[in-house]
């Protein structure tokens, strides 16, 4: 893995809230605070890894970092360009180097489009392709993403859920991106597919030099193919750092609750195992509880908790915590 | 509610067969196509016993269960097999009598417990529903019920959520009033399909809990069906795995994990992440090709065209469980041609 310090991605105290209307009426105004302050760098090659409850804010920090959404307060920068300065317009070249994946890979391509054309459509936009040179382009990235070029003239609906998923990565490397968001990219697709498209990631990873913000819930993916995790809690970011750190040292009481809930396939030590079962449910993120948003579920928590956000802070090892009893 | 005080305690009571399942056979007729769902499917499951359900979707777990429960819907049919409950083949009965086994001897817990309630009905109203139509409670006596239901799953402050409406709980919290009617009337047996597929690894956890609480307190028989095998690593008693309508390989939880022996399931557990996490290998290993295609009369190894250790008896007849040495107190059985712990082809 080629990781310079120099990092390809930077958020910094990003934001994002949205306004949403309560009450049987809808006369009541709320505000969600989905992303409430988060901090982060991704590196040239590596793979970061957001995880956290659903809810917690893991997509919306995704989008906002992609312009998708704009941020209520914070910015990011792709190498030294402010992306939250630009226009819609000042953005376009940067999009084809940023991209994202989704979960749902039907949803997200035509019915009516053949595959060939979904997959030249992003390349003539961009200009990266000629009318030419498109259709060799084409095979080249259904080779990729190990389909073959009998692809070309069929239809989504002829294809299986995994193999959606190859053309959706196919169409987003299609403009040469250097960073892709994967937001849970295999959680509809069956265990024995899973594998074979975490393997593609990785492989393509390794051969264009992509750099990966990587949403899952599945922990135990997370760990295989992250570099450095983030663990994300009701809008704020719990504890960030390498990924043997946090897996196999957590520090933020959250970090040791989620991983402890996680099921093991070992019978002989599951059985028997004695695991920390978080009571209580997340709280809601319209009126997220005051000091650490986590203090009401914290065996840990002390008045302080109840009062003072903590810090985000960087600890000795390198990892950073927001948390005040670790 | 004397049956719920109870104390069975788990052990003694197992070794009684509660359900015999033989040979079941379901078809599915779509678009003038003929679906092999469910093909030939033979189990059984002991009182009070844990049985783990494993495959990957369209497996036919789901329709396995239905199958049984007269629940199918109308484009399928049963068109072979036994399902003794006791001893009365559920496949038998008439939908009176089906109706009387299904919540008062056998519950039923879903993936999306939203679509199983009533949005318009309070949850309290609708748990309490099924006491009184099972006649276990009248009225008046169906709201403490409940109540005391409620406080049994974990569902705090019950008194007052009693009166919420579905869409008013979480998600977390209707698959708990889900588990609360399943039990209302105090079955034998559960059957869960895929109840925490939809929810947080936290949430399941706490519902995994419950579920073993409420298991080990009332000695029921729970059949667990999931698509994650390390899921049932601590649940379950025995697991089975089901590949195309078949089951592939049976054993002692401990069994299945320790001596995998199916190539499907060797797949499957070589391509869990935690498996390899020891390993610390950069590829994951992974099961190549998709699920068969159901619309063909199974007369081959239906994992065979994924298959690495295939022979050519595979492509030519279906394989048979046979049973396998083990070290299970029940059986380890597998449909295979191939010994894939010695790669000796079985007689
Ligand atoms: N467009 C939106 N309008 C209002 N609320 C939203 C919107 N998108 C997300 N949210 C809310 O923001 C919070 C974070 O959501 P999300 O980023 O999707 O979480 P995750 O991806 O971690 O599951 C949730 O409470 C969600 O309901
Ligand atoms: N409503 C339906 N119409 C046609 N075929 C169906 C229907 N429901 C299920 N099937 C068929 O039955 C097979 C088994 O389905 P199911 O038992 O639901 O799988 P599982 O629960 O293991 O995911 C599916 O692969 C599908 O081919
Ligand atoms: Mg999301
Ligand atoms: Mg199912």
């Amino acid at each position: 893995m080629n990781t310079s310090p120099e990092p390809l991605i930077r958020v910094e105290h990003i934001k994002k809230y949205f306004p949403v209307k309560l009450g049987a009426y809808g006369d009541k105004k709320a505000t969600v605070h989905a992303v409430d302050d988060v901090s982060f760098e991704i590196f040239q090659g590596e793979t970061l890894s957001l995880v956290g409850e659903s809810g917690c804010g893991k997509s919306t920090t995704g989008y906002t970092l992609l312009q998708l959404h704009r941020a209520t307060a914070g910015v990011c920068f792709y190498k030294d360009v402010n992306l939250t300065e630009l226009s819609d317009n000042q953005l376009r070249p940067y999009r084809q180097k940023i991209q994202i994946i989704f979960q749902d890979p039907y949803s997200t391509l035509n019915p009516r489009m053949t595959i060939g054309t979904a997959i030249a459509e992003p390349m003539m936009t961009h200009k990266i392709a000629t009318k030419d040179n498109v259709a060799e382009k084409v095979v080249q990235l259904l080779k990729d993403v190990g389909l073959t070029e009998r692809a070309v003239n069929r239809y989504p609906h002829e294809f299986s859920g995994g193999q959606r998923q190859r053309i959706c990565i196919a169409r987003a490397l299609a403009c040469n991106p250097e960073f892709l968001v994967c937001d849970e990219p295999i959680s509809a697709l069956d265990v024995s597919i899973q594998a074979q498209i975490i393997n593609l990631l990785q492989d393509l990873q390794e051969k264009y030099n992509l750099t990966y913000l990587f949403i899952a819930h599945d922990l135990s993916v997370v760990r295989h193919i992250s570099n450095r995790v983030g663990v994300m809690y009701l809008g704020k970011l719990a504890e960030l750092g390498d990924k043997d750190l946090v897996f196999y040292n957590p520090l933020h009481p959250y970090t040791k609750a989620l991983l402890s809930a996680v099921p093991q396939p070992n019978p002989h030590t599951e059985k028997t195992r004695k695991r920390q079962v978080l009571t209580g449910e997340i709280p809601s993120a319209i009126n997220p509880p005051s000091g650490c948003h986590f203090h009401p579920r914290c065996p840990l928590a002390t008045d302080l908790c109840k009062k003072t956000v903590p810090e985000w802070r960087k600890m000795e090892d390198g990892r950073f915590i927001a948390c005040h009893a670790a | 509610m004397t049956r719920l005080i109870q104390n069975n305690g788990r052990g003694n009571i197992m070794g009684e067969t509660l359900l015999q399942v033989t040979n079941l056979t379901t078809r599915f007729h779509s678009r003038g196509n003929l679906i092999h769902a469910v093909n030939g499917v033979s189990f059984k499951i002991d009182k009070g016993e844990t049985l783990g359900v494993v495959g990957e979707s369209g497996c036919g777990k789901s329709v396995t269960m239905l199958s049984m429960l007269h629940l199918l819907p109308p484009a399928a049919r049963v068109v072979a097999g036994t399902a003794f409950f006791h001893d009365k083949d559920l496949l038998k009965l008439n939908s009176r009598e089906m109706q009387r086994i299904r919540g008062n001897h056998i519950g039923m817990i879903f993936q999306d417990p939203m679509t199983s309630f009533n949005p318009v009905l309070t949850i309290g109203d609708q748990v309490g529903e099924s006491l009184i139509y099972h006649n276990i409670s009248n009225r008046a006596g169906a709201e403490k019920r409940v109540i005391e239901l409620f406080r049994m799953v974990g569902i705090p402050d019950p008194e007052a959520r009693l009166k919420d409406y579905p869409h008013q709980f979480s998600g977390g919290m209707r698959q708990r009033a889900m588990i609360a009617m399943a039990l209302a009337c105090e079955p034998e047996l559960v059957i869960a399909d895929e109840p925490t597929t939809a929810l947080d690894v936290t949430i399941q956890a706490q519902i995994v809990e419950v579920v073993k609480d409420l298991r080990d307190r009332l000695g029921i028989a729970i059949i667990w069906i999931t698509h994650d095998l390390s899921l049932v690593a601590g649940l379950a008693d025995r697991i089975m795995v089901m590949y195309a309508g078949n089951v592939i390989e049976e054993a002692t939880t401990e069994d299945l994990f320790d001596q995998p022996t199916h190539p499907y399931t060797l797949g499957l557990l070589a391509a869990l992440p935690a498996f390899q996490a020891s390993k610390n290998s950069k590829r994951l290993s992974s099961i190549p090709g998709s699920p068969p295609d159901l619309r063909a009369e199974p007369t081959s190894c239906p994992f065979l065209p994924r298959c690495s250790y295939a022979i050519n008896r595979c492509a030519i007849e279906m394989p048979l469980a046979h049973e396998i040495p083990g070290n299970g107190s029940t059986p380890h059985s597998v449909a295979c041609f191939v010994n894939t712990q010695e790669r000796i082809t079985v007689q």
